[in-house]
């Protein structure tokens, strides 16, 4: 499979990850569109791993394998990122009774 | 067309179309749904790589505990039906017309890349065998220092959401 494929697959996820965060006004869904934008990067991380295997093979047998490691820490990260982010939110919900990020202007005045 | 370009055709289908459907939902709870729908698609394109660790992890981090996370607080909150006020029709149009346009201008960047080929179903760096030896070999100090984030991050979590 052509590693061309792979690059517009994650792109177009990327972009429907983006148009999330524009248009939607619900903080739960732009944090979900952000996890939608960390798993397209995933993607293409281990695509890109593989034709690294590929080209790579014959000198190192383990040629690639950082890619995959690279994927597992953003999980990670990820996964942090969800916990603190979501306690965020319900602390939110807490003090407006809401979860409208257009709430969020404080800021402003 | 081999099993493994069919397969490839359909998980991609399948993958932009559920994500097209987290963000037109109104309900929060389908956006869920769906979104569980495209981390198992993109689990499968991970197999279809041979990458089977991140394929399994991927499914049991974030279609078992993320999700179940978000699932927790949007019941939490009863937004099960639509709370989100109608916004601006020209607002969401600017948005898609501002994310099309990133679209284009990274298609039209990439268009012309290398024609490089990616290896399906074989390979055995994707293995728990290879993986674990580079993360426990090379890798050691960013895993302990990942586990010191977590510990950060649940600490962060529980004073954040603690009622004063």
């Amino acid at each position: 499979m052509p590693i061309n494929y792979y690059i517009f697959l994650s792109i177009a996820l990327f972009v429907i990850g983006i148009i999330g965060v524009l248009t939607r006004r619900n903080a739960i869904i732009i944090f979900m569109c952000i996890e939608l934008m960390l798993n397209a990067v995933n993607l293409l991380l281990v695509a890109f791993s593989k034709m690294h295997h590929l080209a790579n093979a014959a000198v190192n047998s383990a040629a690639g394998n950082e890619g995959q490691l690279f994927v597992f820490f953003i999980m990670v990260v990820a996964a942090a990122e969800v916990s603190v982010g979501l306690a965020i939110i319900v602390m939110l919900y807490r003090n407006t009774h809401s979860v409208d990020v257009n709430f969020l202007n404080r800021l402003k005045h | 067309m081999s099993i493994t370009e069919i397969l490839f055709w359909v998980l991609s289908i399948i993958t932009l179309f559920s994500a097209l459907m987290v963000i037109t939902s109104k309900n929060p709870v389908y956006s869920v749904l769906w979104l569980i729908v495209t981390f198992f698609t993109i689990s499968g394109h991970y197999v279809l790589l041979n990458a089977q660790f991140l394929a399994i992890v991927n499914i049991i981090v974030y279609a078992g505990a993320i999700m179940v996370l978000f699932l927790f607080v949007i019941m939490l909150m009863n937004l099960n039906k639509d709370t989100e006020p109608q916004k601006n029709k020209w607002l969401k149009l600017a948005g898609a017309v501002a994310g099309g346009s990133l679209l284009l201008v990274l298609v039209a960047a990439l268009r012309h890349t290398e024609k490089s080929m990616t290896e399906l179903a074989t390979g055995n760096i994707g293995l728990i065998q290879n993986l674990g030896k580079a993360l426990f070999n090379d890798y050691v100090v960013p895993f302990e220092i990942s586990s010191i984030l977590f510990l950060s991050a649940m600490v962060g979590a529980v004073v954040i959401g603690k009622r004063e």
